[in-house]
């Protein structure tokens, strides 16, 4: 790899192609990375402080986090069971299911939230129904989290399926033909040759969760204290010109980003979970 | 003992391994509750409003200037993307130079970011006052709240389905051929466009496909960035929400429809596309 072989580009082409391509993502990565940063600390460490202690912003939080520890195991739990009805079993229909379950990630995030008015709002399907028995849905904790759900679906079994695929099933044969029973070889056979697969979806998940706004703002009917999660907050804030309120939320979320990145990056380095396309 | 076996008919191949009426019964229905049922009421919704009603609104004048908008950008953002996400992963692949690892967990920031954060970053950057638009405005460059700040909004949001869709084929590519080609007397342009570029360009095609379908949906990004003009910077998306917002379920609907269909029909046309072209190619 080091010697120059016939099919490399001379040093000085290498060099102007790296840097066309750093300056590329320096301006379009980078750059926005920085100013939520700047824009959040622009007038000091204090009103910084403020902003992300304000009470409202506290509830957003504590709102985001819920909806997080929520939905993230709902879909950990049909992850896995998704993956191990299709990759240790063949039946027909199975790309099928696998095209059904990524659904949600050609759907645009307006119109996941917008199926859920059109079910459970006032003028929805079942809303005359919900209404009759005091049940809240839609403008309510219920309908976010429903949303995220959605949002949320294909994310941990995308991780598991291509990695459960690649492993097949001789393992989990053996343990069962020794005797083991189903929960004993998931146990001890699947979920150790599959756990940072599962940490690396969940992270994934986590991510898109806490972060998700286009879904979330079309149910969550904006109620402050109540229903606004971290991004929701962060635009009423933007949009009453509370700069640095806004930035000073976002920042929080920025830097769960961050954290998300470095994890993310330390799983494929060390357990050598190649980084596809798996989006 | 076979014939026994093939008198019955089975749906699924027998496994020694159990649970699959379990997991099977489960992953379907929470499907079914999470994603089939509530999709399914878009559907029940358009054809309760009737085909008179329903291409009024989904195809009001000002629902088709979003429609332009939304596809047009996604489609200008899906190209830039396709010609730097190339160059990065060409880049990230095949050269060595110090921060690399760093770049390369970078690439997948718009992955983990919020999509409200991004658009408000971005959108504090190119404002005429901001960072990057101070320097654009005395030239003339108008890129917040104009049809070129949504592009770059989409440019964000889509780099890295093109990046990690074409670094797993870059990488697996042999350099035997490389070689080969060059020994016979090709120089380095002609070895890519001829060798390497016709051996990456489904990957490319897909994750460029990829962006676009992520950009034509795209809310939170775009709506801070893009000034939200009714028939000029008003994006699909926003005006299902506005419609929303004035208890226009069925304006909301009818858009909503329009777009997943536009959205399935090009993602259609692509796939059919790429698959002539490799029964072409008879790979």
């Amino acid at each position: 790899m080091t010697q120059r072989s016939v099919g490399t580009e001379s040093r000085a082409t290498q060099i102007v192609l790296i840097l066309l391509a750093l300056a590329f993502l320096a301006f379009f990565l980078l750059l926005p990375l920085i100013a939520v940063f700047s824009e959040a600390l622009k007038q000091g460490i204090a009103p910084f402080l403020d902003a992300v202690s304000n009470p409202d912003a506290l509830a957003a939080i504590r709102l985001t986090l819920f909806i997080a520890a929520i939905s993230v195991p709902l879909n950990l739990v049909f992850g896995i069971t998704a993956s191990w009805a299709i990759t240790k079993f063949s039946f027909p229909g199975k790309n099928l299911l696998l095209t059904l379950i990524d659904l949600p990630l050609s759907v645009s995030p307006v119109v996941s939230g917008l199926i859920f008015v059109l079910l459970f709002g006032a003028q929805g399907l079942l809303g005359p129904w919900l209404a009759a028995h005091g049940l809240k849905i839609i403008f309510a904790v219920p309908g976010i989290v429903l949303a995220t759900v959605f949002i949320t679906f294909p994310f941990v079994a995308r991780e598991l399926i291509p990695l459960m695929m690649e492993q097949g099933k001789d393992d989990e044969e053996a343990a069962v033909s020794l005797g083991a029973n189903g929960w004993q070889t998931f146990w001890h056979v699947t979920l150790p040759n599959i756990r940072w697969g599962l940490l690396y979806g969940v992270l994934l998940c986590n991510a898109r969760a806490m972060g998700e706004f286009g879904a979330v703002s079309v149910v969550s009917g904006h109620i402050r204290g109540e229903t606004n999660t971290m991004p929701l907050h962060v635009e009423i804030l933007y949009n009453e010109y509370d700069f640095v309120g806004a930035f000073a939320v976002a920042s929080l979320l920025a830097a769960l980003a961050l954290v998300t990145l470095v994890l993310k990056t330390v799983l494929e380095w060390r357990f050598d979970l190649h980084s596809g396309a798996r989006h | 003992m076979t014939s026994i076996a093939s008198r019955k008919y089975r749906w699924r191949t027998p496994s020694v391994l159990p649970g699959f009426g379990l997991t099977f019964g489960f992953s379907l229905a929470w499907l079914s509750l999470i994603v089939l049922i509530p999709l399914s009421t878009l559907f029940l919704k358009s054809a309760g409003m009737g085909w008179h009603a329903f291409l009024e609104v989904g195809f009001s004048p000002r629902a088709l200037a979003a429609y332009r908008l939304s596809f047009g950008t996604a489609a200008a953002a899906a190209l830039v993307n396709a010609v730097f996400g190339l160059l990065v992963a060409w880049v990230l692949v095949r050269y060595r130079f110090p921060g690399k690892g760093v770049v390369g967990a970078l690439v997948d920031l718009p992955f983990a970011l919020p999509t409200a954060v991004a658009g408000i970053a971005l959108t504090a950057l190119y404002a005429p006052s901001g960072w990057v638009g101070q320097y654009l405005d005395p030239l003339g460059i108008k890129v917040a709240f104009t049809a070129t700040g949504i592009t770059v909004a989409l440019v964000f949001i889509g780099l890295p389905f093109v990046v990690r869709s074409v670094e797993p084929v870059l990488a697996d590519l042999g350099k035997d051929v490389e070689e080969a080609s060059a020994t016979l007397g090709a120089n380095r342009f002609q070895t890519f466009f001829r060798v390497i570029f016709p051996a990456i360009l489904p990957a490319l095609f897909t994750g460029a496909a990829m962006a676009f379908a992520r950009g034509v949906g795209e809310y939170g990004s775009v709506i801070f960035i893009s000034g939200n003009m009714p028939g000029k910077t008003e994006i699909a998306p926003l005006l299902i929400v506005t419609q929303l917002e004035q208890y226009a379920y069925d304006g909301a609907t009818a858009i909503a429809m329009v777009m997943m269909l536009i959205s399935f029909a090009v993602l259609f046309a692509l796939n059919a596309l790429q698959s002539a072209r490799r029964r072409r190619l008879g790979a």
